[in-house]
């Protein structure tokens, strides 16, 4: 056994895959606590929102922590990938006649696509918002809600994200909200076989933790996407009515 | 009964092979499917032309030889049975049965429905044994205790019979099943620990080199491994390795 065993066993791209896939569930958690604060409402939520934007931007241990996660999603990508293609080559002839559906999901077989829908969706959020935060002309936040001018203006991101989903702001706000909706069901089935899925290639699965851990994954797998999926109905409903 | 079977034929490991369509008729329900290809073979011998070749040898459910990958699911429609023990009366009457040989690159096909699956005894070479001095005063297993659920949990990785459905079910041919059940059969027992990491890592190693696809847990080899082999053993199989990779010296 070499010491690169590692790095380019079957076995490693296991790992590999199940640690960077449990660590961006995590980030999941953190990115939808900070998504829930836009159901403040008024110039509180306003400026509650803004604040957290500006200490998600400039904070030393967050910056460290999101260049972990841009790393990770792009290994976890890119070992997807080499995975898949390396597993192509394992059957070079497929079956005439198939039913894979007497025994597995169809989530568990179409990871990559899923993963591939997720990724173009990730592609496109930061766009629409982290690139817009990062590089664009953006407005300001002047004031705090007391009124009391701001030694520094905040970059209002809260304003960007509810003009994204207002329709009369922005003509694509219902397909914005729509291909929002169907990213986040996307997520759902990528981690209703992913969460567990990365335990069970982690080695943590066996009698004693078997149920805990697929019931922590379903409900992670349902709870997450739908809590991400009502923000935007939310904020599009709000500013429709 | 009255079927029409569809049948993969080719004549030999680098012949292009083809779906082939055969009727049969009179088959009892009674019968097995193994059963049922030697009428059809049986039939084919007297019209002069070529049987089907097909891997069988006990009939029994435990030597692992037959295989057969039929409507589209290894082993056929039933769990918990190999080819040998599927009945004719899982099929109804005027049904179209499709049989295919196990599709794997690691797996490649000799004729017809026969592969060799060498690549498992390849595997079990690189590691799934244990070393005994034949001194002659070898202690007797009986005398070393063990714990009766790591016991029941090594028989029942032990009840693998390597019949490859597990690779042949598998989206991506991997062959985590049967490596994690070779795995875990000694990984649980004393006899087994000495040699424990050094096992592991080159079974995997081997698993690697002939071809087998990565382990996506979708849980299919489960499903249909006709001694229901656990997916537990896969997670074992995995912390053994981990294991391994900071235990070991090499």
């Amino acid at each position: 056994m070499s010491k690169s065993a590692i790095l380019k066993s079957s076995l490693a791209k296991k790992y590999w895959m199940g640690f960077t896939g449990l660590f961006l569930c995590v980030f999941l958690l953190g990115h939808l606590a900070g998504n829930l604060q836009l159901f403040m409402t008024g110039v509180e939520g306003q400026f509650q929102f803004n604040e957290y934007a500006k200490f998600m931007t400039t904070n030393p241990a967050v910056k460290i922590l999101s260049y972990v996660t841009y790393i990770s999603i792009l290994f976890h990508a890119i070992d997807g990938l080499i995975l898949t293609i390396r597993n192509a080559k394992a059957r070079p002839q497929k079956y005439a006649y198939n039913k894979p559906s007497a025994n597995s999901t169809w989530a568990s077989r179409n990871m990559g696509v899923l993963g591939t829908v997720l990724l173009a969706f990730i592609v496109t959020h930061m766009t629409n918002f982290w690139a817009k935060m990062h590089f664009s002309e953006v407005p300001f936040m002047t004031a705090d809600p007391e009124g009391k001018i701001l030694e520094e203006p905040l970059k209002d991101l809260h304003t960007i994200v509810m003009q994204f989903f207002n329709p009369a702001e922005n003509s694509m706000a219902l397909v914005a909200v729509i291909l929002y909706v169907v990213s986040m069901i996307a997520i759902g089935f990528h981690l209703s076989h992913g969460f567990q899925s990365g335990f069970q290639s982690l080695g943590f699965k066996n009698e004693k933790y078997k149920s805990i851990i697929d019931l922590s994954g379903k409900a992670f797998s349902i709870v997450v996407p739908l809590l991400f999926a009502i923000i935007p109905i939310y904020l599009y409903v709000i500013q429709v009515m | 009964m009255n079927l029409t079977l569809k049948i993969w034929r080719q004549a030999g490991p680098d012949a292009k092979g083809s779906m082939e369509t055969y009727p049969v008729s009179d088959i009892s329900p009674d019968m097995s499917f193994l059963e049922m290809i030697d009428v059809l073979n049986d039939q084919l011998v007297r019209d002069g032309k070529d049987p089907v070749a097909f891997d069988h040898d006990c009939r029994e459910g435990i030597c692992g030889m037959c295989s057969m990958y039929i409507n589209g699911e290894a082993h056929g429609p039933g769990r918990g049975v190999t080819t040998c023990q599927l009945h004719m009366r899982s099929f109804s009457d005027g049904e179209t049965i499709y049989i295919e040989p196990w599709r794997a690159a690691a797996f490649p096909i000799i004729k017809d429905l026969v592969t060799d699956r060498g690549a498992f005894d390849r595997i079990i070479q690189a590691g799934g044994y244990v070393s005994v001095n034949t001194s002659g005063n070898t202690q007797d297993a009986n005398a070393l205790p063990i714990p009766k659920d790591n016991a029941d949990k090594a028989f029942d990785a032990a009840t693998c019979i390597g019949c490859g459905a597990c690779v042949a079910t598998c989206k991506n041919s991997s062959a985590m099943l049967f490596t994690s059940a070779k795995v875990s059969q000694l990984a649980l027992l004393p006899q087994g620990e000495p040699e424990a990491a050094r096992r592991v890592q080159r079974m995997v190693a081997q698993m690697d080199e002939e071809g087998f696809g990565n382990c996506t847990n979708t849980g299919a080899c489960e499903v249909e491994c006709p001694k229901g082999i656990s997916l537990e053993n896969i997670a074992r199989m995995n912390r053994e390795f981990l294991k391994a990779q900071f235990t070991s010296e090499k």
